[in-house]
């Protein structure tokens, strides 16, 4: 056989349901969210009502301070049941905001104690000068050689560097089928925690107890190593500066208000409450969970991002290179056509193919038994049921395989060595064959030749055309991506001619091909020059370069340590077409927070339109005219926009840890959908909201 | 014909004149500004001045360009109006006192132009003429510069270069505001507005008693005074004054000058960069609320009704005859959403909504189209706003002409929408608790709210034009206005080229299916919104007590 194809590390998992037909609508949106989650979170959000965490969040401190202040003031006059009212909702409002942010990190920490318990303490064999010794796993330096059998505890990171395990990675992972860990090659990286399974590897170290995999998937899980992400901190800014503007707005009132006569109806608590009512506290309050979530979403999908900022950068790519293998066609190619040069009838040439692929245990052999099968009937015969059968197995030498019965011996393999073999024999070659491999191979596929020798001499019989499989559903999804403004490029080693007609299949924009890892390196400098983000996957050593270079670059779970360590994100599944549904993600992120951020600025009118007229109407009674909700009273009314203040945070809270729904469209029906939606949606809610929280309040009795 | 019909036919006359001239101005402009040839006066005034027109600046050398050229000129108009006294061709005015010299300084520098004094009552020849009018050219110049600066931010990448303050500043004045300033003084001298430099005249009343006119350099000012949104009148009756706005024609006219340049600008925004499309969006929604204004002005004051009214034949009080409510509602609009300032009208009389329009108007910091240069540059950051937030909505950190919109861009723009917000509502609340400052006010209640409010709202905006009814001519008001008039100038302009200097360093993103289209209707739209809401909340409660409780009390 022409290529050496790898053997799959896992169960056929790594073929993600394709894109299209069921759950395409919230392919990406789901994440579940159990109001369960609200009360067992409530005690963290208490905790977290320390100021020196909420300084993080300028809104939300500004809100803690305005709870302190009526707090005190309420102290200060105990019989007006006013301030006690609005006291309670405001520090409501600020507890509201914590318990979004310790649900969204909730849902990590059970992660965490999952892998909290696969990081037992390990005793290491560690290799001294020949010699072993035992040592704890936590005094291992890097570089230290270790010694791991079946039904050791991988002591550590490292790089297999003498021998072949299978091992368990089921903690790291969540999936039971052991994978291969050879030395050399693309599959040496193993994670501490992990349980050989057997034989016996030899490890080089790779990272400091404390700094390993695990430590860090905790971490990130946790929350813990949770930084702010530009695109955060510049959002939190914007709000800051509201914030003050409405922080003025609030203060300047009061001189005003004693100037309209109005002192009595101003008092500090109603101006806190005004305060805290106009400072967007919606978005303010759910801003931290949104990233949590985002980073939570893709731990659901088995992706570790390795900082919120590689999360981001997601939604920003513009240029997505994908390796053919395994992400744009599947991982090995088929037979697609028998094609009998003249004088052989297709069906003799099916059999003869079969017969001589019996042996080929590749996944390309087994394709030719059964498109055979398939096209004629073919029956799969059992390697025993040809007695006296002499068969030739397929091996990366000869690149052949086939069987000899009696005196006729069959063939198939690479053209080279077919034709070899055939000329050896003193055979012919017919005059069209050379036309038909060519032709084979202008279509984007590989030709294998398959000849007989039996009493009429050697001879060609015709042709197979394997050919790449191209996955089912990814034109629609390239499509889908160009709509959003990215472009695929599609990485191979293959020959221009093959490459180009694999692209067109598969509906990619642009393709490299024969692409060594220089070249992919360049390729990622061009684009990111002319302005581009680039994202990537990779798993070899050789990847590691462009994986740092890259904006996003996802290392498979499989590959080197070293892969693992250059980019930002790791795919525990080693399944590269997911970095489509990271962009998704990405993207999703930030649709988040604008949305939320145009809800929260939007709900401030009405705000208005309830709290100015409670204030004033009493100085200037034509202010009355301001109260078109009609509130009871001033009271109800100011009291009725705090409680729906509060109420929209916890309202908002699954909507911020789902994430808005995202579709696949262009910016301007994007924008025009959510504009609709959370801008006009965000103008008009508290309008409705604030009025039926008032006819409530009217049923108390003392309110209205 | 009814006055609502001729005011939608002025209306409609005036849009037509300004679509037919922004064109031609706006692709000149963007010539002057982009062309590397000088002219030989040009050439002079470089080597008087010791500069190289052709060094590329970066932004804290552009910045310190303006601040020092600004600090000079603010000092030179100073020490000219302390020593008038002793000066020929004052008309025998004597020296300004220091707190109002500063103020006036202080104003005229800053394109802001409010005036504490009467002008045919206090300011000769010579400070009217060579001081001045001299800075009616060269604040406004200074605003253009800026906000060029800013467009070469958005169309430089890699690069922190934003031209030269000095050549654009010379420029701007010889090649745009010249040439057009002496063509409308000579429409304005053809309308019947006066030119000449003669003493006071004493001039006999029909009801017995005399009255003393003075003439001077008026046509050639007027016309810079509105071309250049600077506002500040010859006389203290301002564009109401028949010398400086004799008839509906040049009152139009006047209007016409006021808004060329700010809305030519867009043009010239799109052209250099490199788009027409994007110039076309921002003129949208500078286009959107000037009619939108336009139009509810109108309707306020045409609607008014009561006796005194329906005998005057609508809200009259305050407004000239000449030019009608429909004439003075157009100008109160344009003079208020510029930064120029300049009054045909007593804005304190219009009806309560009517002053709450004049309000907002200079309260959306000017920016529709708004003053020249400022108003660019104003809407620009807020279009840096709108696109932050409408950019997250589509998932991608959002950008803006190829240009990132990220911490940086965000924390300045956000500085400068903060800058007037804190100095009208802290400087209100400061003077309306104080005892002193409150005695200049002559209404009390909301009326007199609106008093105050719309000086530090006229001040920190740059606007220059007041609500009369408030005497603004104490030692605190001369002081504070003149503080809120040069911070509300100068640190904004600090914010805008630290923003285009941290553009101009970009590399530009290039824009796909994902990019947000910021030259689409939905967009425009959208900027409009920003800018209402998030603005117009910011005083919506000051509003209320003022202009609200009075309109709505009607």
């Amino acid at each position: 056989m022409s290529t050496i194809t790898p053997t799959p590390t896992r169960a056929p998992h790594g073929d993600l349901p394709p894109a299209g037909g069921h759950g395409r609508a919230d392919r990406i949106g789901s994440g579940l969210f159990d109001p369960k989650q609200l009360l067992k979170s409530f005690p963290d959000a208490l905790r977290k009502l320390d100021p020196r965490v909420m300084v993080q969040s300028p809104v939300m401190f500004v809100v803690l301070a305005g709870s302190v202040v009526t707090t005190v003031l309420a102290l200060s006059d105990p019989a007006d049941w006013f301030g006690w009212a609005i006291t309670g909702w405001l520090w409501l409002t600020t507890v509201f905001a914590n318990l979004a942010e310790a649900v969204a990190e909730g849902r990590g920490k059970a992660q965490a104690d999952t892998l909290r318990r696969a990081r037992t303490d390990t005793v290491a064999r560690r290799l001294a000068g020949g010699k072993e010794e035992r040592v704890a796993g936590t005094d291992l330096r890097i570089g230290d050689l270790v010694v791991c059998e079946a039904g050791d505890i991988v002591p550590g990171d490292g790089d297999v560097v003498e021998g072949v395990a299978s091992v368990d990675e089921s903690a790291i992972t969540g999936e039971s089928a052991p994978v291969i860990r050879e030395s050399g090659g693309d599959r040496s990286a193993v994670t501490g925690g992990t349980k050989v399974l057997s034989d016996r590897v030899v490890i080089r170290i790779t990272t400091r107890p404390g700094e390993t995999f695990i430590d860090r998937m905790i971490g990130l899980v946790e929350g813990a190593a949770r930084q702010k992400t530009p695109n955060e901190i510049a959002l939190t800014i914007l709000l800051a500066s509201l914030t003050i503007v409405f922080l003025l707005a609030v203060v300047t009132l009061k001189p005003f208000a004693i100037h309209a006569g109005a002192d009595d109806q101003t008092s500090l608590i109603v101006l806190a409450a005004l305060l805290v009512c106009l400072i967007p506290t919606t978005i303010g309050a759910l801003l931290s969970a949104i990233g949590i979530a985002g980073m939570d979403r893709l731990v659901q999908r088995n992706v570790l991002a390795m900082s919120g900022r590689a999360v981001e950068a997601a939604g920003d790519v513009s240029t997505l290179l994908l390796d053919k293998t395994g992400t744009i066609t599947l991982g090995n190619r088929q037979a697609a056509a028998f094609v009998p040069v003249a004088g052989v009838t297709e069906a003799d040439l099916a059999d003869a193919a079969q017969l001589s692929s019996l042996a080929d245990e590749t996944p390309e052999g087994r394709s030719i038994v059964v498109l055979a099968k398939k096209t004629y009937g073919l029956r799969e015969r059992d390697q025993g049921e040809l007695t006296g059968a002499a068969w030739v197995e397929f091996t990366a030498q000869t690149r052949m395989s086939g069987v000899d019965l009696g005196g006729r011996k069959v063939r198939k393999g690479a053209t080279g060595s077919v034709l070899a073999w055939v000329k050896e024999r003193g055979g012919r070659v017919p005059e069209d064959a050379a036309a038909l491999t060519d032709e084979i191979a202008r279509a984007g596929g590989t030709p294998l030749l398959v000849a007989v020798q039996d009493a009429d001499g050697a001879r060609v019989l015709g042709l197979i055309h394997l050919k790449d499989v191209v996955k089912e559903g990814m034109r629609e999804r390239f499509g889908e991506l160009r709509r959003m403004g990215i472009r695929t490029v599609m990485i191979t080693g293959d020959n221009p001619l093959t490459a180009k007609a694999i692209a067109e299949e598969a509906g990619v924009d642009d393709f490299l091909a024969e692409a060594t890892p220089e070249d992919k390196m360049a390729l990622i400098k061009r684009e990111q020059a002319a302005g581009q983000l680039v994202a990537m996957t990779g798993d070899g050593t050789n990847d590691a370069p462009a994986l740092a270079q890259a904006d996003v670059g996802v290392a498979m779970n499989t590959g080197t340590s070293a892969a693992k360590e250059a980019g930002n994100m790791v795919d525990l599944d080693s399944n590269p077409t997911k970095l489509i549904e990271i962009v998704e993600i990405g993207k999703q992120l930030l649709i988040t927070r604008g949305a939320l951020t145009t809800f929260s600025i939007a709900n401030d009118v009405a705000k208005y339109f309830a709290i100015i007229p409670a204030m004033f109407a009493v100085a200037y009674p034509s202010l009355d005219k301001l109260n078109i909700m009609g509130l009871t009273s001033p009271e109800s009314a100011i009291l009725s926009a705090v409680i729906f203040n509060a109420l929209i945070i916890v309202a908002l809270v699954p909507l911020a840890l789902k994430g808005v729904r995202y579709r696949p469209v262009s910016a301007d029906r994007m924008l025009r959908r959510n504009l609709g939606l959370y801008g006009l949606g965000g103008l008009v809610a508290p309008f409705i909201g604030i009025k039926l929280i008032d006819l409530i309040l009217t049923l108390i009795p003392g309110i209205g | 014909m009814s006055p609502q019909a001729a005011g939608l036919l002025q209306l409609t006359a005036l849009i037509a004149a300004l679509a037919l001239a922004c064109r031609p101005l706006g692709d000149h402009m963007a010539k002057v500004y982009s062309s590397d040839k000088h002219s030989r006066p040009e050439k002079w005034i470089y080597r008087a001045i010791g500069v190289n027109p052709a060094a590329e600046m970066r932004w804290p050398s552009y910045l310190r360009g303006v601040l020092a050229f600004s600090a000079a000129s603010v000092l030179f108009l100073y020490l000219l109006q302390r020593i008038q006294g002793s000066m020929p061709g004052s008309l025998g005015f004597s020296s300004i006192d220091p707190d109002q010299a500063f103020n006036t300084a202080a104003s005229f520098v800053a394109n802001t132009n409010w005036q504490s004094y009467s002008g045919e009552q206090a300011m000769g020849h010579v400070v009217q003429t060579g001081g001045l009018a001299v800075q009616n050219f060269l604040s406004a110049a200074v605003g253009m510069a800026v906000a060029v600066a800013l467009v070469r931010g958005f169309a430089r990448s890699r690069t922190g270069e934003l031209g030269n303050f000095w050549a654009d500043l010379v420029r701007g004045t010889v090649r745009v505001l010249l040439p057009i300033s002496v063509i409308g003084a000579l429409v304005l001298v053809a309308c019947g507005a006066i030119q000449n430099f003669s003493g006071i005249h004493q001039v006999g009343q029909f009801t017995g008693g005399t009255q003393e006119w003075n003439g001077g350099a008026v046509a050639s000012q007027e016309a810079i005074k509105e071309l250049g949104t600077n506002g500040g009148g010859y006389f203290n009756a301002n564009s109401a004054h028949p010398f400086e706005n004799p008839n509906p024609l040049s009152n139009l006219f006047e209007i016409f000058l006021i808004l060329l340049i700010p809305f030519a600008l867009t043009r010239t925004f799109g052209r250099m960069a490199g788009s027409l499309r994007q110039g076309y969006a921002i003129l949208g929604a500078m286009a959107v609320i000037w009619i939108g204004f336009t139009a509810l002005m109108m309707w306020t004051e045409f609607a008014h009704r009561g006796p005194a009214f329906e005998i005057a034949g609508g809200a009259m009080e305050g407004k000239e005859t000449r030019f009608g409510i429909a004439g003075s509602s157009i100008f109160a609009v344009a003079t208020t959403l510029t930064s120029t300032g300049a009054v045909n009208s007593f804005h304190s009389s219009y009806t309560g909504f009517g002053g709450g329009i004049t309000l907002l108007g200079m309260q959306l910091g000017e920016i529709a189209p708004g003053g020249v240069g400022s108003g660019l540059y104003g809407m620009l950051i807020m279009a840096v706003i709108a696109v932050f937030i409408a950019g997250l909505m589509v998932g991608r950190t959002p950008e803006y002409l190829g240009k990132k919109i990220g911490t940086r861009q965000i924390k300045l723009a956000a500085c400068y929408i903060l800058v007037t917000p804190a100095l009208v509502l802290g400087f209100t609340a400061v003077a309306v608790a104080l005892p002193a400052p409150a005695d200049s006010m002559t209404n009390s209640g909301a009326h007199g709210f609106s008093e105050i409010l719309y000086a530090y709202t006229s001040g920190a905006n740059n606007n220059g034009s007041a609500f009369a009814g408030l005497d603004a001519d104490t030692p605190w008001f001369n002081t504070t206005i003149g503080i809120a008039i040069l911070l509300g100038r100068f640190l904004p302009m600090v914010f805008v080229l630290a923003l285009a200097g941290s553009l101009a360093e970009q590399r530009p993103v290039p824009e796909t299916a994902g990019t947000l289209r910021t030259d689409k209707p939905l967009y425009a739209g959208l900027l409009v919104g920003t800018i209402l809401i998030i603005t117009g909340l910011t005083y919506f409660p000051a509003l209320a007590l003022g202009p609200l409780a009075e309109g709505l009390a009607s």
